[in-house]
């Protein structure tokens, strides 16, 4: 209770602070030092719930599961790594002056509120306060993307704000039509939005309702998770806002997004007993893998083409929930978990080549080897575990992924792999180049910080050869709670 | 049929004759003084009828029966639709020969006819204006029927005088849907009667104008049954719009005391609508040609919602 | 009388599915503001009928919330911002009102269509209003999409508010407090963002039309 406590206060205390001192010097050590007390304040929590079992605490406002408790843990980790990389990064920017100390308070304690609002959706009971904190987690980002004031990063933040907000208010109105349901199943009042409540009289809810209700609830936080057809505003919020902010959205924001997609899963499947929700959200994960792919060979910029591999591997995990069942739900939690380790190094490789040609456009990436090796390496490695080269996690889960739909759905089989073969040429033709070859690339004045992107990348190493058995007891434990 | 149907039939067709023109007095002095004009006399219209009715009409050398026939049959029209129209009573012996959509039918005869001998003459200023009206009426004809329905659909008829019935009868209670209609249904009066966002029936600019370039060859008697015509319309108007909207005052069967009562009723109703005719007609600006068609398709768009509405909350 | 004040919902239901309509055909932003603004009245009636017909106290201090945010302080910093904007008298000229207003009629069939075997379920009194409280939303999100400006962009975001503020009140009879709370205070923080980025478009393109947010785009 005190460690849940802990984890959501820490980053909203440290975002105040950061309002106050986020231009100072010193703002980027504090910045890391409050995630870092947060990644260990989540690591408490995370023992708690490992040794007592789940945690459903103040007036039952907050539930910490398997489910969320590995994302809890996920969140706070990435958050952390993310806020050593944008260390050395931010001051680069910095000196090039596209940020000025107002825009470094802003990021800095924007920061930590999106962390803290992000953390608030994956504990809360409450699918309301879901929403609000989802909500919240937007406006968040919105600024953050906006932080250099050029006209792409409006353009992109405009573009995410009303975008997002339609999809998001799309979920507003399935939550509404939720509390309609349970109105009528347990009756009204401040506790009928508590997903446990929900949960537990989730075969009540009227299958009509609810069946409405979740499709109003997969397209809005959808939206957020990057599902075609309403997929538009993440390439642009990806390559335009800071690259720390592009690895925490693709690595965290959508990882949240689909949480609470799978949460209300769990409800409407209980209703409606049909398997409904769950070919809903094949066939969207199924359309967004395709269309994924076949756009990812069509950009030229570095963070646009990693932006369409998020949307790609989010819809390959929609896929694998939309299938259901233990093992298709432990390789989504799978993919979920490494995606977010790999694509984040992604991000902070990218971050750091993009800064040295002081273009994003990939034909003007050239030859990093030659001028800094372990970011080349941190980038030739992290294509290759997204692309799910073995041994890599990637390759596990989505190996996973493949043989459950082999079973299940052996028609989508083909269009699967026809979409990762496509994705992977397009990739490794892009990124090839980049790392060999000759170079015009120059040093910077502060060093990168490449210890983030191999912590990641040695984690999705690890969790490709071997998965620890208290990890592996979550996810089979939130592999059965999903259902399915 | 009853004497006292026949006596009521009767006492509403001179009724609305003599007290056409009256309305549209009215209207003007409102207008004049609304404007901050000085306002013609509350009589003018009858004095203007007077005076075309004593003076000789012309007709064009080019002209062939149709332009001197088709006045007749648009003050017959007008003068048939009063008849319908539930006024005074909703015992009318014609009523069950016309229903609402039959009434549609009527001015739309009228118009076609006059349309026809405007474009008989064959001057530049009728083909003009017989075009304009086509398209307003084109476009507003299927909104005053959707405007109808929605009314039928909660009365279960199509009759006028049944509607009235229904509605007068049934407990007081708020119809969301024929709210909706309402504001449709005044769009669709201002557009058929002529009236400011659509057209200026006091101006005689060639841009603008529909109405007036109708008639402008007109003149003498023809003229005069023109013009009253055009006050009938208006009048009639104001009646199925008070007979929907605000049904409460008229007599039914069998009750002649009810029906005398009903006058003063008609003309308080008629007297306020005509107030709120003239404020709409200041407080708006007339809307350039190109936009009548949004106007209306306006109109006709809020009538089905009207009905969309009656669909879903049933009321 | 209650069966009136039932009854008045579904009329303050229609104003507002009418207001939504108005604010697709209008393409003046001063008086899409005004239209926002009765929507907003519009609202806190139908919030305040509900209250009262069903006791529940908190309603009233969300109808006092959506009076003091939606009728007072938004269409007052709307008022500023386009006084400010200097666009009070802008007027969008490049959409087609008949067949938007055409796409909007198929929305709301499609609206009452959707909502329509729910209502019949609901047990509130004004069941039939989550069929326009969805229309409502819809509509909103269509004039969102041919709007090119971006204060009517805005506008439509908020009146797309109004609707799901007004499905969660007439439908549910009102969602938890604390829910309503954090919903209004998302929404504020939103506006003054969305606020703020105006005045930013306008930096950097001399211009607060939407269009000019077209440079990102697939190759």
């Amino acid at each position: 209770m005190d460690a849940l406590l802990l984890v959501l206060a820490i980053p909203l205390l440290g975002g105040l602070l950061l309002a106050l001192w986020g231009h100072r010097e010193f703002a980027a050590e504090l910045n890391a030092a409050v995630s870092l007390l947060t990644l260990i304040a989540a690591c408490w929590l995370t023992a708690i719930v490992v040794r007592d079992g789940p945690l459903l605490v103040w007036a039952e406002w907050f539930f910490v599961d398997a489910l969320n408790v590995f994302l809890v843990t996920l969140t706070a980790f990435v958050g952390f790594t993310t806020s050593l990389f944008s260390r050395p990064y931010m001051r680069v920017e910095r000196d090039h002056g596209k940020m000025t100390p107002p825009r470094m308070r802003l990021y800095h304690s924007m920061y930590q509120v999106f962390n803290g609002m992000m953390l608030l959706a994956l504990t809360t009971n409450n699918l309301g306060i879901l929403w609000v904190a989802m909500e919240a987690a937007t406006l968040t980002t919105v600024l953050l993307v906006s932080v250099y004031r050029s006209a792409a990063s409006l353009e992109a933040a405009w573009k995410y704000f009303i975008l997002c907000g339609v999809g998001i208010a799309q979920a507003l109105f399935g939550t509404i039509l939720l509390y309609l349901a349970a109105e009528r199943a347990i009756g009204g009042g401040d506790t009928t939005l508590l997903w446990t409540h929900l949960a537990r009289a989730s075969h009540q809810l009227d299958p009509a309702i609810l069946s409405l209700a979740f499709a109003f609830l997969l397209l809005g936080y959808g939206t957020k998770v990057g599902l075609v057809p309403v997929h538009n505003w993440l390439p642009d919020a990806h390559a335009e806002g800071p690259t720390p902010i592009s690895a925490v959205l693709s690595g965290l924001l959508l990882n949240v997004a689909l949480y609470a997609v799978l949460r209300v899963k769990v409800l409407a499947d209980g209703s409606l007993g049909t398997g409904l929700p769950g070919q809903m959200m094949v066939g969207f994960g199924l359309v967004t893998v395709v269309v994924a792919a076949f756009f990812l060979s069509r950009q030229r910029d570095v963070k646009r083409m990693f932006a369409y591999s998020s949307i790609e591997h989010m819809g390959l995990m929609t896929f694998a929930f939309g299938l259901g069942g233990p093992v298709a739900n432990f390789a989504g939690l799978l993919h979920m978990t490494v995606h977010a380790l790999v694509k984040s190094a992604l991000f902070f490789a990218v971050g750091h080549a993009a800064q040295k040609a002081g273009s994003q456009a990939m034909d003007d990436i050239r030859g990093l080897l030659k001028v800094s090796p372990t970011v080349g390496w941190g980038l030739m490695l992290g294509a290759l575990a997204i692309l799910g080269m073995p041994p890599f996690g990637v390759f596990a889960s989505e190996f996973l992924i493949l043989t459950t739909a082999m079973r299940e759905l052996p028609w989508a089989t083909p269009l699967l792999l026809i979409a990762l073969g496509v994705a992977f040429a397009a990739i490794f033709r892009r990124v090839q180049p980049m790392v060999f070859g000759e170079t015009s690339l120059r040093p910077l004045a502060h060093p990168p910080a490449l210890l983030p992107v191999f912590i990641h990348l040695g984690l999705a190493l690890m969790l490709g050869l071997y998965i620890p058995p208290y990890l592996n007891g979550w996810y089979r434990q939130a592999a059965l709670m999903i259902g399915g | 049929m009853s004497i006292g149907g026949i006596l009521a039939q009767l006492l509403a067709i001179a009724l609305a004759l003599a007290l056409a023109p009256l309305l549209t007095g009215w209207v003007n002095q409102w207008r004049a003084w609304l404007q901050n004009r000085r306002a013609p006399s509350l009589l003018q219209p009858y004095r203007v009828l007077h005076k075309l009715f004593n003076k000789e009409s012309v007709v064009a050398d080019t002209a062939s029966p149709l332009f001197r026939i088709a006045p007749y049959i648009m003050f017959g029209c007008m003068a048939l639709a009063c008849g319908i129209a539930p006024t005074l009573s909703t015992d009318l012996p014609l009523a069950p020969a016309a229903d609402a959509i039959a009434l549609v039918g009527l001015f739309a005869l009228a118009r076609v006819f006059i349309s026809l001998a405007a474009i008989d003459i064959g001057t530049a200023f009728g083909t003009l204006g017989a075009r304009r009206e086509m398209l307003v009426g084109f476009l507003a004809e299927p909104a005053l029927l959707m405007v109808l329905f929605s009314a039928s659909l909660i009365t279960q008829s199509t009759s006028l005088a049944k509607i009235v019935e229904t509605l007068t009868h049934q407990p007081f209670a708020i119809h969301p849907s024929l709210a909706v209609a309402g504001v449709a249904f005044t769009m669709v009066s201002l557009a058929e009667n002529a009236r400011v966002p659509v057209d200026n029936p006091t101006t005689h600019l060639e841009l603008t104008m529909i109405h007036e370039a109708l008639i402008l060859e007109y003149s003498g008697r023809h003229l005069a049954l023109v013009e009253w015509a055009a006050s009938l319309k208006l009048f009639a108007y104001s009646c199925i719009g008070l007979a929907l909207f605000v049904p409460w005052g008229i007599a039914e069967a069998g009750t002649p005391f009810a029906i005398v009562l009903a006058i003063p009723v008609l003309v308080a109703k008629l007297a306020v609508g005509g107030v709120l005719l003239a404020l709409i007609e200041t407080i708006n600006a007339k809307k350039r040609l190109f936009l009548v068609p949004e106007f209306l398709t306006t109109a006709f768009l809020l009538a089905v919602l009207a009905l969309l509405v009656h669909v879903l909350l049933g009321a | 009388m209650s069966l009136l004040l039932a009854q008045s919902i579904n009329l303050f239901a229609v104003v507002l599915l009418v207001l939504a309509f108005a604010m697709i055909a209008q393409r003046r932003i001063l008086t899409l503001i005004h239209l926002f603004t009765l929507q907003g009245v519009a609202l806190v009636a139908a919030t305040l009928v509900v209250a009262h017909l069903t006791g529940q106290h908190h309603l009233y201090y969300s109808a006092a919330v959506t009076f003091a945010l939606k009728v007072v302080l938004i269409p007052i910093l709307l008022h500023r911002v386009i006084i400010r904007l200097n666009v009070r008298w802008d007027v969008e000229t490049l959409f087609n009102i008949p067949t938007t207003m055409l796409l909007g009629i198929v929305l709301v069939i499609f609206a009452f269509n959707l909502a329509g075997p729910i209502a019949r379920l609901s047990t509130s009194i004004a069941h039939g209003t989550l069929g326009i409280a969805l229309a409502c939303v819809l509509l909103s999100f269509l004039m969102m999409i041919v709007r090119a400006k971006a204060v009517p962009q805005v506008i439509g975001f908020l009146s797309m508010e109004n609707g799901l503020f007004f499905a969660a009140t007439a439908a549910t009879s009102g969602m938890p407090m604390i829910v309503e709370l954090g919903i209004a205070f998302d929404v504020l923080v939103g506006i003054l963002i969305l606020g703020v980025f105006m005045f930013q478009i306008r930096e950097q393109f001399d211009s607060l039309d939407i269009r000019h947010l077209e440079k990102l785009k697939e190759d």
